[in-house]
């Protein structure tokens, strides 16, 4: 359906080609993932299929990229608009129209259908991706998970006999996720549609892919092959792998219920061991500058500390009507890394902005270190709080590294290089000249964390910082993350990443519809919580273990 | 109206597993809907009814024919609006219209106005002002006839906006562009998509500028706003990109062959057209070309129009469920051209209620067949007229 025939793809301007050795086929019918570490290329690769790369990017395509037999030479991306549907990762940059309705049948209107046919195909689809009841609703209304799927289902009312989605469940919750997957699988099955899938979330996806496309580097040729197959040998690979792995299970599983059942040797040689949770979530890969926290820090209702760095009293925010956030009692204490979890809309990014004075609480009190935030300076402030915003871009208006953080010393009042030398720390090969939009996604977030870190601020805030960052990203910033924690900053994240809260959170707070409905120790929360729980607490349950490293470190 | 509530709404729904959960979104959906297109009222019907109410405000100064004009689309408004987010520039138009209305009055204080008073109200210090700003004057006498006259006069304007809003609450401005001619549709898509970029770039400068209190820079002031410029064009540039690569992905600008010929005919009478509607509207408004205006003004019309129905032979575009122009969309069309013909035809008659004179200074009366005219206006809101729910 999909043919690569030798095909690299150099941008204007670009010394390398950004994808080369490209040489593979795409059966009919098949839902294929596509997967390999930030900046190989994904992107590139989808944007050929949809005739994007080269017609819309520029840049120079070389060998030949053939969809359901059209070559994209010769084809614009609009005259192959009725064979290849194309999802990007934002659904709102995506929509023309301003209701769902309108918005499935804006393709085939494009198309030229005829009335009748569109008046069907927008029912079934209706049907097909359960928006029926949404039909009518503004889209701009409409929660993460739905706009995706309409996104999709909008793609797919000229019945595309190819769909491409690039990171279909990066910003989703885990149960919006499941919903949009659900779809997607359900087409693959039904009605024999092609998918092709570029996604870094493997534990999402891994296990509905009939065919993994592995680009292991920059550059390098495409190694295609079944999920297991390619699994055993990929750099990126989701926690059941990693844990199949380290247990040396053959095949490889790809799911937990796979891996569960190959997991009774595993379990036994566990037995009567405790996570080594004390030392591992408090002292991380870095010398630890403090003694290890003790214990009651992360009860639920601490002993009066000396030191609380932030305190949330009865909190509740009102906008436009909505009760965004009732009744919220918080505590964090010095060196504690709460990860606030929850679906779209739960309220997270709300107590993030009340607890930088972004947002003034209705009723309630919020005191970080002594202050209270909304009636702060804002230069008072950042020396007592940072926020990494889910959009790190926001935060950087220089056009070079080196401005940025010349600006950060200034508005921090540190001392010059401060931010400089934090550059450096978490990213060695950054030079001074870059601008910073020509970072990558991980490198973009560092460069905000190491501004808001210039002014050392006791509190620090990340929403949703594993958004678009593979694998080693996600560890670097883990690790760092950790080090922080143990020079005694207290972290708070909002995340749907279930992984990384396992990973670095001593504590974890479920919101829902602004209420807190769970608060304790990661390992109580998570595992407690079907949709929540890691993968590997989920294969080794009952026995509590959180991660691969924790599995890792006990059996070594 | 807590149930309106989209993110509400949005919380509720995925509680529910399943079935469960469509049969919910339904019910939920239901009260933030937008009208369904099968019974919603043509959108041209609505402007072509608010625009007659405009026309009627032009032709009177009488201050309780506009205020009974703009209690007429007020209750219009509210008794067929939909909750949907364009439903809410009512509101925002008549703020406006306030605004318009109070700077008129201030003007007229501050800087005097033409119109010979004896009533005098208050007097201003005037300010000298040197002899090459003559006919300006800064403070002064304030007439009670002066204020009179700029009342009436900045009432008109705002009755006009009213009707403006009115028409942008009840008719969706994207759903109008269903109705245009296939050749200027893409044009339209366009237009559109521009407009949408002011909401947009509006939301980036309020989040930006929130950015730098993260940063520990002053999130307000003018400084501020300028920091944040480049951020904000350069974010609504690869919006306005992303965008477009959608657009083409999804089809957007495919075209038809069609002969050379075709093509050439159709530039001729496009342009032949749009030619003779110009001398044609010149001949009209001057006073020696009264003989051959309105023929040529004609002819350009129809000109044109076959040329754009032949343009709209290259598109391929087809239409998803166009409004129907039904009974009810005659009724509302008809009321508001009603409204404006007898209100037209009131300023001829008796030119001297429409606009009581100001000089010498007398109390408007309501001239009873006008009023009752501009009552004709209400007929979209009769409940027999309703649209069904």
């Amino acid at each position: 359906m999909i043919r690569f025939e030798d095909v690299s793809v150099t941008y204007d301007g670009a010394a390398q080609p950004a994808v080369q050795g490209l040489d593979f086929e795409v059966p009919e019918g098949e839902l294929v993932l596509l997967v390999g570490p930030s900046g190989v290329g994904k992107s590139t690769l989808l944007g050929a299929v949809s005739g994007l790369v080269p017609h819309f990017t520029g840049g120079t395509l070389r060998g030949r990229v053939t969809v359901a037999g059209r070559d994209t030479h010769t084809h614009k991306p609009r005259e192959l608009a009725d064979v290849v549907g194309t999802v990007g990762q934002d659904p709102l940059s995506h929509f023309v129209t301003d209701t769902v309705e309108d918005e499935l049948a804006y393709g085939m209107e494009s198309l030229g259908l005829a009335p009748d046919v569109m008046r069907r195909r927008v029912e079934e689809t209706l049907d097909l991706l359960g928006l029926a009841g949404l039909r009518d609703r503004p889209l701009a209304t409409l929660s993460g998970g739905q706009q995706q799927r309409v996104a999709i289902g909008s793609v797919l009312t000229p019945h595309p006999q190819v769909l491409v989605l690039d990171e279909p469940t990066s910003a989703l919750d885990p149960a919006a996720a499941e919903e949009v997957l659900a779809v997607l699988q359900r087409l693959v099955h039904d009605l024999g549609t092609t998918v092709l899938l570029a996604e870094h979330r493997l534990e999402r996806v891994v296990q509905y892919a009939d065919q993994v496309v592995l680009l292991p580097a920059p550059g390098a040729a495409p190694v295609l092959g079944s999920p297991a197959e390619v699994m055993a040998v990929s750099p990126v690979h989701p926690p059941v792998v990693a844990l199949g792995r380290l247990a040396e299970w053959t095949p490889l599983p790809l799911t937990v219920r796979d891996a569960r059942r190959r997991a009774d040797g595993l379990r036994e040689r566990l037995a009567g061991q405790e996570p080594a949770r004390g030392t591992t979530l408090f002292t991380g890969p870095l010398p630890d500058s403090r003694p290890p926290t003790t214990r009651w820090r992360i009860r639920k209702t601490p002993a009066p500390t000396p030191a609380r760095t932030a305190e949330v009293q009865a909190l509740s925010v009102r906008r436009a009507g909505i009760d965004a956030l009732r009744r919220v009692d918080l505590t964090l204490a010095p060196g504690e890394t709460v990860a606030l979890m929850g679906r779209n809309g739960a309220g997270k990014s709300t107590l993030l902005n009340t607890l930088v004075g972004l947002v003034a609480p209705t009723s309630g009190s919020v005191r970080v270190g002594g202050l209270t935030p909304h009636r702060t300076a804002p230069r008072d402030l950042v020396r007592r709080v940072g926020l990494v915003p889910q959009e790190p871009r926001d935060l950087l208006y220089a056009d070079t590294v080196a401005a940025e953080c010349t600006a950060a010393d200034a508005d921090a009042g540190a001392e010059p290089g401060t931010c400089r030398a934090l550059v450096s720390d978490l990213l060695p090969d950054v030079t001074d000249d870059i601008h910073p939009r020509d970072l990558s996604e991980g490198q973009r977030l560092a460069l905000a964390l190491a501004i808001v870190l210039t002014a050392r601020p006791p509190l620090l805030l990340l929403d949703e910082p594993t958004r678009g960052l593979d694998y080693a990203a996600k560890s670097r910033l883990v690790t760092i993350l950790r080090a922080l924690a143990a020079e005694g900053h207290a972290i708070v994240l909002a995340t749907h990443d279930v992984e990384l809260a396992a990973e670095l959170a001593h504590r974890v707070v479920l919101l829902a519809e602004g209420e807190v409905i769970a608060d304790g120790p990661t390992a109580e929360v998570v595992v407690a919580s079907p949709s929540f729980a890691p993968q590997t607490t989920k294969i080794l349950a009952p026995q509590q273990w959180l991660t691969v490293a924790e599995v890792r470190e006990a059996l070594a | 109206m807590p149930s309106s509530n989209p993110l509400k709404g949005r919380g509720e729904l995925r509680d529910q597993p399943g079935r469960r959960r469509t049969r919910r979104a339904t019910d939920r959906g239901n009260s933030s809907r937008a009208p369904n297109p099968a019974n919603v009222t043509h959108p041209g019907a609505w402007w072509t009814w608010s625009l007659g109410l405009a026309t009627a405000a032009t032709r009177t100064t009488n201050p309780l024919l506009l205020t009974l004009l703009i209690t007429v689309t007020a209750y219009v408004v509210a008794t067929n609006r939909t909750p949907t987010p364009w439903s809410r520039s009512y509101t925002a138009f008549a703020k406006l219209a306030l605004a318009v209305l109070l700077i008129r009055l201030l003007f007229a204080t501050a800087l005097g106005s033409p119109i010979p008073g004896t009533h005098t109200l208050l007097t201003l210090p005037e300010v000298p002002l040197p002899h090459w700003a003559q006919g300006i004057r800064l403070g002064g006498k304030v007439t009670a006839e002066g204020l009179t006259f700029a009342f009436y006069d900045g009432l008109k304007l705002a009755t006009l906006l009213i009707c403006v809003g009115a028409a942008n609450a009840l008719a969706n401005p994207a759903r109008l562009l269903k109705s245009l001619p296939g050749a200027l549709y893409e044009t339209g898509v366009a237009v559109v998509v521009a407009l949408t970029f002011a909401p947009n770039l509006v939301a980036d400068v309020q989040r930006l500028r929130a950015a730098r209190r993260l940063r520990g820079r002053p999130d307000r002031g003018l400084r501020g706003l300028l920091q944040v410029g480049l951020p904000v064009l350069e974010g609504s540039l690869e919006r306005s990109v992303a965008l477009a690569a959608a657009m083409d992905a999804r089809g957007y600008g495919r075209t038809a062959q069609v002969p050379a010929s075709v093509r050439r005919t159709t530039t001729a009478l496009t342009l032949g057209g749009l030619l003779g509607v110009c001398a044609g509207t010149y001949g009209l408004l001057t006073a020696e070309g009264g003989g051959y205006g309105l023929p040529l003004l004609l002819a350009g019309v129809v000109a044109a129009a076959a040329g754009l129905r032949l343009g709209g032979r290259r598109t391929l575009r087809t239409r998803y469920r166009p409004d129907p122009w039904g009974a009810r969309a005659w009724l509302v069309a008809g009321s508001g051209a009603a409204v404006a013909a007898l209100l037209t035809l009131a300023s001829v008659r008796d030119p001297g209620a429409l606009a009581p004179g100001v000089v010498p200074l007398v109390a408007p009366t309501l001239p009873l067949w006008p009023a009752a005219a501009v009552l004709l206006g209400l007929a979209p809101a009769l409940p027999t007229f309703k649209e069904p729910s």
